[in-house]
């Protein structure tokens, strides 16, 4: 018994699709050329013009955008309307510490809610559920994006945003929440207060939405087992709008992706060659329906396989594995971008050395982050309270760039491991 | 006449210091006072050594991070409530004691405390002034 948003688009036939993937890249590479002169240098570096893309089979000849091209058009340089026309920004955390921010005209903020009630409702969701959104809400795009859905879909929408538990759970029991939209890792720290507190048989979930961060099959039978729930993944990068760029179905193998809005392509991480679909490789997006930040061929790092099989739930949308891993060195922590160069231009400006060490681990359902940080003669001091203030400063600093918390060690020189004369960076101890 | 402590950085890993008093011990190093700060993750380790130069040099040699810091050495007669005179001339006159610790040999059967003051010429001026005598290196076997 499935549950649509919008049935005549989600289960559109292939040539349906196709057909608009079709009209709108080719509308959408007109917009970008006559309004984002960053990527109309590149088209003209790579001596393509709009009337060389005539359908998604000409989508290849386009140049690809990195998080690079981000930060070097950044704020403004990928805009395709001006501000005037925009009302939202989003952000997330870059490379090297200068954030991406996102630009949403109304037109774009609605296509993206719809997104976003498409994967509630494709999880069962209905005017009459209470729809429970502990993903933050601010830059974040998380809370926003799901709020926006639920309202779409007429839930009770709770805007809870993230963190004190007890109150989310007192909330949960008093206005009967049915469906919860978090972290994998903090619907398994929710199962566990509930647990905890004998609270079972006042909850009334029956679904969860969970995203923004790496899950396993594992964790979904062990989340739906203890919250008596249906766990379901959902995707999304704030480049490319936010959360329900592709959802789960009742089906859970795999992502639908929302195609009426983004072209996904598989490449070949090294070549930039396109791979046909089904086998492994980097996700691409074309986004060809969003005014303000209309990004063309967007390299995702992350990697996966696409699949187009006929699916239980009547979708027709292209389905998306979970992320298998990543084609750079970003390492996602509580739901939040980390990248190893952050961390490294941190050390560097507080007087540190740039040999250090990131150990992630994931400690009572929430990730933890250390930073481990060689001791150099000239931070050394025979007086404690001077070290203590200096580590104090360090994690200041590292909040301020990272946006969450990072345990500081400190270490004896040359106790961080090296192989063949390569520093090992990061230490991913998370079993998910 | 400078008094010069050893400070060591110490990791928080079991055998550390055992490795340290083993470098100084196989090269004859004989130690005066030793105390140890900590936090969870890691400490500081303070010496006070027969030969502080010797000493320096090998636990550099061994890739330890170290630090000379002067600190004062004043021995009190080993007898009831000495030491809380000593320290209420020291409060008294406002000197910020950083950290203390003593002597484990007890030369002439005085006990000597170690000073880490945040003001040296402060500490100086007053004991001087209230005629309490700062050790000598030769007075504690230092060389």
């Amino acid at each position: 018994m499935a549950n649509y948003y919008q049935p005549e688009i989600e289960t559109a036939s292939p040539e349906q699709i196709r057909a608009w993937q079709d009209e709108r890249l080719v509308a959408q590479v007109k917009h970008v050329w006559d309004n984002v002169p960053y990527y109309r240098a590149k088209m003209e570096e790579k001596g393509v013009t709009p009337d060389d893309i005539k359908s998604c089979a000409d989508l290849h000849k386009l140049p690809f955008l990195t998080k690079d091209d981000l930060r070097e058009a950044y704020p403004y340089g990928l805009m395709g309307k001006p501000l005037s026309e925009c009302v939202r920004i989003q952000s997330t955390s870059g490379t090297t510490g200068k954030r991406v921010v996102a630009f949403y005209t109304q037109k774009d903020i609605d296509l993206w809610e719809d997104c976003c009630a498409r994967a509630i409702m494709a999880v069962g969701g209905t005017k009459d559920d209470v729809c429970h959104v502990s993903y933050g809400y601010g830059l974040f795009t998380g809370g926003p994006g799901l709020n926006g859905g639920s309202h779409k879909v007429g839930c009770l929408t709770l805007p809870m945003s993230s963190g004190n538990t007890d109150r989310q759970l007192q909330f949960m029991c008093d206005l009967g929440s049915t469906i919860i939209c978090c972290t994998p890792s903090y619907a398994e720290y929710l199962a566990e207060s509930i647990e905890e507190r004998g609270l079972k048989d006042q909850i009334k979930l029956k679904a969860g939405i969970f995203g923004a961060e790496a899950w396993s099959e594992n964790m979904r039978h062990d989340i739906e087992e203890k919250l008596g729930i249906k766990a379901y993944d959902i995707y999304g990068l704030t480049e490319i709008s936010g959360p329900g760029v592709s959802f789960e179905c009742e089906d859970q193998t795999g992502m639908h992706i929302n195609e009426d809005h983004f072209i996904a392509e598989i490449i070949n991480p090294e070549t930039g060659e396109v791979l046909p679909e089904g086998e492994k490789g980097e996700l691409v997006f074309s986004c060809i329906t969003k005014e303000a930040f209309p990004l063309l061929r967007y390299r995702t790092k992350d990697i996966c396989v696409l699949t187009r099989e006929k699916c239980s739930c009547g979708r027709t949308f292209v389905k998306m594995s979970k992320p298998m891993g990543r084609s750079d060195d970003m390492l996602i922590v509580k739901g939040v971008n980390v990248f190893p160069s952050q961390i490294e231009q941190v050390l560097l400006e507080q007087g540190y050395p740039a040999n250090y060490q990131i150990v992630v681990d994931r400690v009572n359902h929430s990730d933890t982050l250390e930073v481990m940080v060689e001791m150099t003669p000239e931070n050394f001091s025979d007086n404690l309270g001077q070290i203590t203030e200096m580590e104090k400063s360090l994690v200041a600093a590292l909040k301020a760039m990272l946006g969450i918390y990072a345990k500081v060690k400190l270490v004896a020189p040359k106790t961080i491991a090296r192989s063949e004369g390569k520093a090992v960076r990061i230490i991913d101890k998370r079993k998910i | 006449m400078k008094i010069n402590q050893i400070s060591v950085f110490l990791e928080n890993r079991t055998g550390q210091l055992a490795e340290i008093t083993h470098l100084l011990a196989d090269n004859g190093v004989d130690m005066r006072a030793i105390s140890i700060a900590e936090t969870a993750d890691y400490g500081i380790l303070r010496l006070l050594v027969d030969d502080t130069e010797r000493a320096e040099g090998i636990l550099r040699e061994n890739g330890n991070i170290l630090t000379l810091t002067p600190v004062t050495i004043v021995g009190v007669p080993d007898e009831p409530a000495a030491l809380s005179k000593l320290l209420s001339v020291l409060a008294d006159n406002g000197v910020d004691i950083v950290y203390m610790y003593s002597l484990f040999t007890h030369p002439g059967g005085k006990a000597y405390m170690v000073f880490r003051v945040a003001d040296k010429d402060k500490l100086s001026d007053v004991l001087d002034a209230n005629g309490i005598s700062k050790a000598t290196k030769e007075e504690i076997g230092l060389k």
